[in-house]
């Protein structure tokens, strides 16, 4: 059994509620050693879980082990296992980099020499070498980030949680970033992250669970995820109504929306399918305003998966967070 | 590592941590005793005559009266540096990291009020000797400023259990500044610069009965060789309750609030 090899997280039946329901029954099986994405829109519940199986906040009902330990009964021995790197940035601001390693280095209780060598070593792997001695305050976003995780590392956890670990980096720290985990994944080390992007559970991870409205819709290998979903496609803006009819026809495959004057032809994303769709819709002389080819993102695995798409579920959130404010 | 050697190491290093905020920030460390500072000097220097003569004596006799309230309000001044650090850790997201790591959880509070002591007591101290420039000559031997030490610690340590449970009850900085504020300023309403009995009758009556006013009678007392062993007793007993309150009621809002 998966749950006793130190290093994986094994979940059944959780649940949490505030005024609605969050999470409606979760579970989860993480090997020792993978890097298990949690993907889904805002309001999915991501970060409720992260907080849970972090210690933070106390389940309704459901039965958690992390690394190894029950997280009711030995929530301390937790503790002492993970590493968590939140959604928000959790630096003191008023320290420097480098007091920031060193205050967590004490709070981990290395031996003095270590210490000094771990915080060393960190700073070089996260390339906050430069920039060791100033204030946290007056970090980028992407250095803060890479503090962040740098911190979260000190202790040498088994278990690394990962909430939208890449949210409002630009393209260049998101590399980074993603850089740092597989290295630390290649060091064996168990990574729980949630994302909103399909790009970057795609990219990270061995296994991938869709999570909406606080239910598990989907789980597999990134490979098998894809599979369940409709490729890439091209959309197409005709002139007029006429030509819409036209083309419609000519493209059978197509979906067509007539408000918007929109063909939508599936296509696998490959040179040739695609040539062959523009070869016929130029052939037939069609007056083409606008045309796009689009791979699939998390709106099309979540229109695929649970039949609504991932935007009308964070407007849902919205709408609740705002009878939540009355 | 056994659970009390755990939490003492973790509040040393929680302590560190917030002496090294206060060493790093110096003006804003001494920046919250310019308030006493500036009524010190306006007291003394700018209303000194006109306040001598209520109390039949010279100016000199006036800076006696007036620096030992003074102090107080340096203990007090310290609430809001300690209440907005308290505040910022729990709305900026470290308190997070704290909470989900193998430490000793008390340390993080233990680290402030520890912290906020030691800096309020050195800043109370400090306006004591800004008092002796401006003309204070208190006539304490060695035991005398033992006990001043010891009263304003007492203080400090009780003022700042209350100022960590205001800052962990605040939305955000800004409000945790501004609800520690009545403490702050609650001595002037005590005998700081004159005595209660000259205070119109509603506020006498809130002056003799509020516990600053006999933390300020007992250092005057301590100062001048002339200590009203009552009174000393009635300052400690506020200062033990209002620390006790403060623990419980800090700890509650420790366990319940959560940052995001």
């Amino acid at each position: 059994m998966s749950i006793k090899t130190p290093g994986a997280i094994a979940v059944s039946g959780l649940r949490k509620s505030y005024d609605h329901v969050v999470l409606d029954g979760v579970s989860l099986d993480i090997p020792a050693g993978s890097v298990f994405a949690l993907l889904g829109p805002n309001g999915a519940g991501k970060t409720t879980i992260v907080n849970i199986l972090t210690t933070l906040i106390p389940a309704d009902a459901g039965e958690i082990v992390v690394a190894g330990h029950d997280l009711v009964r030995e929530p301390h021995a937790v503790r002492a296992a993970i590493g968590v790197t939140g959604q928000f940035s959790a630096v003191d601001n008023l320290l420097t980099g480098e007091e920031n390693l060193l205050l967590m280095a004490d709070l981990h209780h290395l031996a003095p020499q270590n210490r000094r060598n771990r915080t060393r070593d960190l700073l070089e792997q996260f390339g906050l070498t430069d920039i060791a001695r100033k204030l946290a305050a007056t970090y980028s976003g992407g250095m803060r980030r890479r503090l962040d995780l740098a911190m979260s590392l000190i202790g040498d956890p088994q278990v690394l949680f990962l909430d939208e670990p890449t949210t409002g980096l630009d393209p260049r720290s998101r590399r980074t970033v993603w850089q740092i985990i597989r290295e630390l994944v290649s060091g064996g080390m168990t990574v729980f992250l949630t994302t909103q992007y399909l790009e970057e559970a795609d990219h990270l991870a061995s296994q991938i669970a869709v999570l909406d409205r606080g239910q598990i819709v989907a789980e597999g290998t990134p490979t098998q995820l894809k599979a369940r979903i409709p490729g890439s496609h091209v959309r197409i803006v005709l002139a007029d109504t006429t030509q819409l009819s036209v083309a419609a026809h000519i493209l059978a495959a197509a979906t067509v929306d007539h408000d918007q004057r929109t063909l939508t032809v599936p296509t696998s994303g490959d040179l040739d399918p695609l040539r062959s769709v523009l070869d016929r819709v130029s052939a037939a002389g069609l007056d083409v305003a606008s045309l796009t080819v689009h791979t699939a993102d998390l709106d099309d695995v979540f229109l695929a998966l649970t039949g609504h798409d991932a935007a009308s579920a964070t407007q849902r959130k919205q709408s609740l967070t705002m009878e939540a404010a009355r | 590592m056994s659970a009390v050697a755990l939490a003492a190491r973790d509040s040393g290093t929680m302590l560190r941590r917030n002496l090294k905020h206060a060493m790093g920030y110096p003006g804003a460390t001494l920046g919250t005793l310019l308030v006493p500072i500036i009524l010190l000097l306006m007291f003394v220097f700018l209303f000194g005559g006109t306040m001598a003569a209520g109390f039949g004596g010279s100016p000199r006799d006036y800076a006696n009266y007036v620096v030992p309230g003074i102090i107080v309000l340096a203990i007090t001044s310290g609430s809001v540096s300690t209440a907005v650090g308290v505040n910022m850790d729990m709305t900026e997201g470290i308190v997070d990291r704290f909470r989900t790591m193998a430490i000793a959880q008390s340390s993080v509070l233990t680290g402030h009020v520890v912290g906020g002591t030691l800096v309020t007591t050195a800043g109370a101290l400090l306006l004591a000797a800004v008092g002796v420039l401006v003309g204070f000559r208190p006539i304490a031997g060695l035991l005398d400023w033992l006990a001043v030490i010891g009263m304003i610690a007492v203080a400090a340590f009780a003022i700042t259990w209350i100022s960590v449970a205001l800052g962990l009850q605040a939305r955000n900085p800004e409000s945790a500044s501004n609800i520690v504020l009545p403490v702050a300023l609650l001595p002037i309403l005590g005998g700081v610069f004159v005595r209660p009995e000259s205070m119109p009758s509603g506020i006498r009556w809130f002056a003799q009965y509020q516990p600053f006013t006999p933390l300020i009678d007992t250092l005057r007392g301590l100062f001048f060789q002339s200590v009203p062993p009552h009174q000393a007793l009635i300052a400690i007993s506020w200062f033990v309750t209002i620390a006790v309150v403060g623990y419980f009621w800090a700890r509650n809002r420790y366990r319940h609030r959560r940052a995001h």
